[in-house]
């Protein structure tokens, strides 16, 4: 079992999560965050709308699901199609990280593992 | 000069400038965080332009002497105007205590057509909107309805505070600025409402503030004050009642925005009426109001048509039942319950004549907008996605990072 994390731009959530449902994903969560990659940031107002300044922390999106590990190529190369801006992609498209996951246990029924995906 | 009727008319036009910012916040609160204060602006941002097009040549169109269809130029910069003489309105207030208490209806009518647009349309074609709409839509109208010499005043239309001129007049602006910006992206996915309190806290300040709209538009502080302070709270009451209990048939809940939303409703239909009906009168209306308004959002959803915060269905639908029900229920035996169809004859030519004009000549304006280079009536997709508070206003509602 793998856990893929994916920090997506916020308004790329419902591609996304739609995505990997398609790809066949039991389940999903997201968490809205705030962080800084490559991007440049978010430059807004400060002084009573006379100044700005740019905040370096931009909102993005991290949804996390845990698959088995012969799905991963799949769910990724789904997120990467779902979160995508255009053809080429934009900097601040965001990033996929995936990890071992060594337990997975359903708390209703007490399964274990793949059972429990 | 009565001392009491222009204390009065001072208040009454704080109170329906204060329904702008109320119409914010029952809009705000109703699209997603995102666009929060883009939606907001739509409304206070027409407190200063409406208000600048009005004192220069908005309420010289609408009530000067112009002939049945608009006034003139004899008030630009409300020269002449009178703060103590009473020649233009022969009213129980000076001149301009009726052009001051005029002008908030100004500012709110297209602050209204707004929810159909909102979360996508372009912020500077906006302000060159709100300018030409005032202009070419809104004056015009006021002064068929509202003026001595208005053609709807004369033909015998009764519309007691701004049925045909504020609310169907918005309703229909909306559904051709709706359907000219065309549908929001993903909303088929269903938007859900970001800051329910926000919609109550809209809607309970657009309350209070429609006793000044209602109550004020007799012009006096006298019974028919009173009596149309008492019928539109009854309406605005029991088209909410209606409203939560059609609700809770349909789906099993009671939905605080469509209590919020059942009020307003309320308070729309009532407005026409709000002079000429008793409380009886406005229990019917306040019902009518509550059966149509709703099932008008319900149909408008199945259709898929977006106007964003159900404009046409509101206000558009809620002002024609409001506009036909004063012919109805009118008292002193010139309503149709009384076996007399006239007013409700001239009142529903009102209907149509506004309904035409205000979405023939919104829809040329948009047109226009949408080619002039450089302006255009959407915002472009990705400021759409990322939200327009960010894209053209360069504030967030929420600022939850943490990080500075």
């Amino acid at each position: 079992m793998i856990k893929i994390e994916a920090v997506v731009r916020p308004e790329r959530v419902n591609p996304v999560v739609d995505a990997l449902i398609d790809a066949g994903c039991g389940g999903y969560h997201v968490a809205n965050v705030s962080g800084k990659g490559t991007q440049q940031g978010v430059e807004v107002f400060t002084g009573r709308g006379a100044t700005t300044t740019t905040r370096a922390a931009l909102p993005k999106s991290i949804i996390t699901t845990v698959v088995s590990a012969s799905m991963k190529d799949a769910v990724v190369n789904a997120i990467i199609e779902a979160a995508k801006s255009g053809e080429e992609g934009q900097i601040g498209d965001g990033k996929i990280f995936v990890s071992p996951v060594s337990e997975v246990i359903r708390v209703r029924t007490g399964e274990r593992d793949s059972a429990a995906l | 000069m009565d001392s009491g009727s222009i204390a009065w008319m001072l208040v009454a036009s704080a109170l329906v400038l204060f329904m702008v910012p109320g119409l914010a916040f029952f809009y705000g609160g109703l699209v997603r965080g995102k666009n929060a204060i883009n939606t907001i602006m739509y409304s206070f941002v027409a407190m200063g332009v409406v208000s600048v097009v009005w004192v220069l040549w908005g309420y010289s169109l609408a009530f000067g002497e112009g002939g049945p269809f608009i006034g003139n130029f004899d008030f630009l910069g409300l020269k002449d105007v009178s703060a103590t003489g009473t020649d233009i309105h022969g009213a129980g207030v000076p001149d301009l205590g009726v052009a001051i208490f005029q002008m908030m209806f100004a500012i709110i009518t297209p602050a209204l057509i707004t929810g159909a647009i909102a979360e996508r349309f372009k912020f500077t074609t906006y302000l060159i909107f709100l300018v030409l709409w005032v202009t070419f839509v809104y004056a015009p109208i006021a002064h068929w309805v509202w003026a001595g010499d208005g053609w709807l005043f004369e033909l015998g239309t009764l519309d007691f505070a701004g049925g045909t001129v504020v609310h169907i007049n918005a309703g229909v602006a909306a559904v051709a600025a709706a359907w000219l910006v065309g549908k929001r992206r993903g909303v088929d996915r269903g938007v859900e409402p970001h800051n329910v309190p926000f919609v109550i806290l809209g809607a309970s300040i657009l309350w209070f503030g429609w006793f000044g709209f209602n109550a004020g538009s007799g012009l006096a502080s006298d019974g028919l004050a009173i009596s149309a302070f008492l019928v539109t709270n009854t309406a605005a009451a029991m088209a909410l009642v209606v409203w939560v209990i059609l609700g809770h048939i349909h789906t099993g809940k009671m939905s605080a925005v469509g209590a919020a939303t059942g009020a307003v409703a309320g308070l729309v239909a009532i407005t026409p009426a709000s002079g000429f009906v008793g409380p009886m009168g406005a229990i019917a209306i306040g019902l009518g109001a509550g059966v149509l308004t709703f099932y008008a959002v319900r149909i408008r959803h199945k259709f898929g048509f977006d106007d964003a915060l159900e404009v046409m269905a509101v206000h558009g639908i809620g002002g024609i039942w409001g506009a036909l029900a004063t012919g109805i229920f009118v008292v002193g035996g010139i309503g149709l319950i009384d076996g007399d169809a006239k007013v409700l004859g001239y009142n529903a030519v009102a209907v149509l004549s506004t309904i035409a004009y205000s979405f023939v000549v919104t829809f040329v304006i948009l047109k226009i907008l949408d080619v002039i280079p450089g302006l255009g009536l959407r915002a472009d997709d990705a400021a759409e996605d990322a939200g327009l508070d960010v894209s053209l206003h360069g504030e967030r509602a929420y600022v939850g990072d943490g990080a500075d």
